[in-house]
């Protein structure tokens, strides 16, 4: 029995989580404001966790999900009203929202435009993954804060600013012009690349696997609302093949597995498969892989100046051209402060060395890596490489 | 949305410019947004050299000649906007000349009917 409320739970969050997203959107891009939008769904939102696992999942989770916010939102809007002058106003978007509930089918998905909007130049650019991550996505301010390394009360005020700042400041819901549409779609395929750099990197820790989830969610969301932008595409590819090579990443004993050591049969088939329909003539398999995938991380780069792009980068290089082109490629990254206290820089800098024969500086950085490492896992594997290196 | 576009920028660097060229980009720019619903007559102010400051210390109140900040760039004039959205502004201020010579600030005005 416990299971089945698992299973329709795990379901209801499921469905919740598509209908959140949607739904948060379309109160929002009416209405302007982000937080009341949340407001009035989150009582829905927690009705729906609490009765789908008993009753099961609704025929039409946006109907009953919408029914129940317009009802919290007329209670918002009347103790407003006392108060404010934008009567009008409110009863206008309280027929629309009436309307949307009754034609559930016909609710516009304006998640596109929100996105545009957390990504707006006018918001902290440090803020627009978190942003994203919580319209969207629903997630809490406590498990964006711990993927980005924030205490949850700082994100909790930061989230809380940015959305008071789109709303008092008139930021757009919507879709930008075709001029302005590259460089601000850039900013939210930035956006989303960050949340997917938090998730999982490529060297490193085991981090938190379900924020990569989320972002390979929103990269497939923006896919598939903007199905001919080629920068969407690549982006959406590159994470595929990287999520691709998540299973071969642990052995059997749960010990930590380097790429070039990676069983390509744990390789998910799909995913590849997946990654090679968006974006890639060639296989992703095999030596013709690496040119592709370098040519994926150049277009990367120039989206973002991310250090995991550098990195995820230079390891591709390494196979392509070897391990001094590698060494060469991540080179800029040593005048980066933020790099001294970063495992997987001197993790892939050690291992570059080691391959291209330096050995005194892959000494140090290997050392460095296990200092700085936080999974035992990956913290014996770069022991193992470290005696190898003494005994070689 | 009601905006307002604080215009501030370099006089130095600005009368370095050919003058009837940016003048003329000025009428060109107050005739556009003289078109456009919502829009009043902008106002040019007199050089920062001309300005006062009065600001309380304690309990006493000083009157200090100049600007109340002692910076290259300097508020210059302002003009109050009617734009959809912020994006609508920001398009406005990308026309303004000043934007060449210094910044153009948008601030929405505050709406006492948001109830606060």
């Amino acid at each position: 029995v416990t299971t089945q409320v698992d299973e329709a739970r795990r379901a209801a969050e499921r469905v919740a989580r598509e209908s959140y997203g949607r739904l948060v959107a379309f109160l929002a891009a009416r209405t302007r404001d982000v937080a009341g939008a949340e407001d009035a769904l989150a009582e829905a939102f927690a009705a729906a966790l609490q009765r789908w696992p008993r009753d099961g999942v609704p025929q039409n989770p946006d109907a009953w999900l919408l029914t129940v916010a317009r009802r919290r939102q007329t209670d918002a809007g009347r103790r407003r009203q006392t108060r404010t002058a934008g009567e009008t106003h409110l009863m206008m978007i309280q027929d629309e929202i009436e309307e949307a509930a009754m034609h559930p089918d016909e609710v516009p998905d304006r998640r596109l435009a929100v996105m545009f909007a957390c990504a707006h130049p006018a918001v902290e650019r440090g803020m627009r993954a978190p942003l994203i991550l919580q319209t969207i996505l629903g997630l809490t301010a406590v498990d964006i804060a711990a993927a980005f390394l924030i205490p949850p009360s700082t994100m909790g005020q930061r989230l809380v600013r940015a959305k008071i700042r789109i709303r008092d400041t008139g930021v757009p819901f919507r879709v930008p012009e075709k001029e302005e549409l590259p460089e601000r779609l850039d900013a939210v395929l930035e956006a989303i690349y960050a949340a997917y750099a938090k998730g999982w990197g490529e060297i490193e820790e085991s981090g938190t696997p379900a924020l990569a989830d989320e972002a390979v969610w929103l990269a497939r969301l923006v896919v598939s609302l903007l199905p001919d932008e080629p920068e969407a595409k690549g982006m959406l590819a590159l994470m595929l093949y990287a999520e691709a090579r998540r299973p071969a990443r642990r052995d059997p004993g749960g010990a930590y597995v380097p790429l070039e050591a990676q069983e390509t049969a744990l390789w998910d088939e799909p995913l590849i498969d997946a990654a090679e329909a968006l974006h890639l003539a060639r296989r992703l398999r095999g030596t013709a892989t690496w040119p592709a995938i370098v040519a994926l991380y150049d277009h990367l780069l120039t989206l973002t100046r991310s250090p995991v792009v550098v990195l995820n980068r230079a390891a591709a290089l390494a196979e392509l051209e070897g391990a001094e082109a590698a060494l060469a490629a991540i080179a800029p990254l040593a005048a980066d402060r933020r790099m001294d206290s970063y495992q997987p820089y001197w993790a892939a800098k050690g291992h570059f060395a080691a391959l291209a024969g330096q050995k005194d500086e892959a000494h140090e950085a290997l050392r460095l890596a296990i200092g700085l490492s936080t999974d035992p896992a990956v913290r014996r594997y770069l022991q193992t490489r470290l005696e190898a290196l003494r005994d070689g | 949305m009601r905006y307002m576009m604080l215009i501030h920028h370099d006089d130095a660097a600005m009368g370095k410019a050919d003058q009837k060229q940016l003048w003329a980009d000025y009428t060109a720019f107050n005739d556009a947004l003289e078109k456009a619903a919502g829009a009043e007559t902008g106002i040019r102010l007199q050089p920062s050299s001309a300005a006062t400051t009065v600001r309380a210390s304690g309990d006493t109140t000083e009157v200090i000649d100049g600007p109340y900040a002692d910076t290259k760039e300097q508020f210059a004039g302002y003009y109050f906007i009617e734009a959809a959205d912020l994006d609508e502004a920001i398009a406005w201020a990308k026309r303004c000349p000043s934007h060449r010579f210094g910044s153009v600030e948008i601030r929405p005005v505050h709406d006492p009917k948001s109830g606060w």
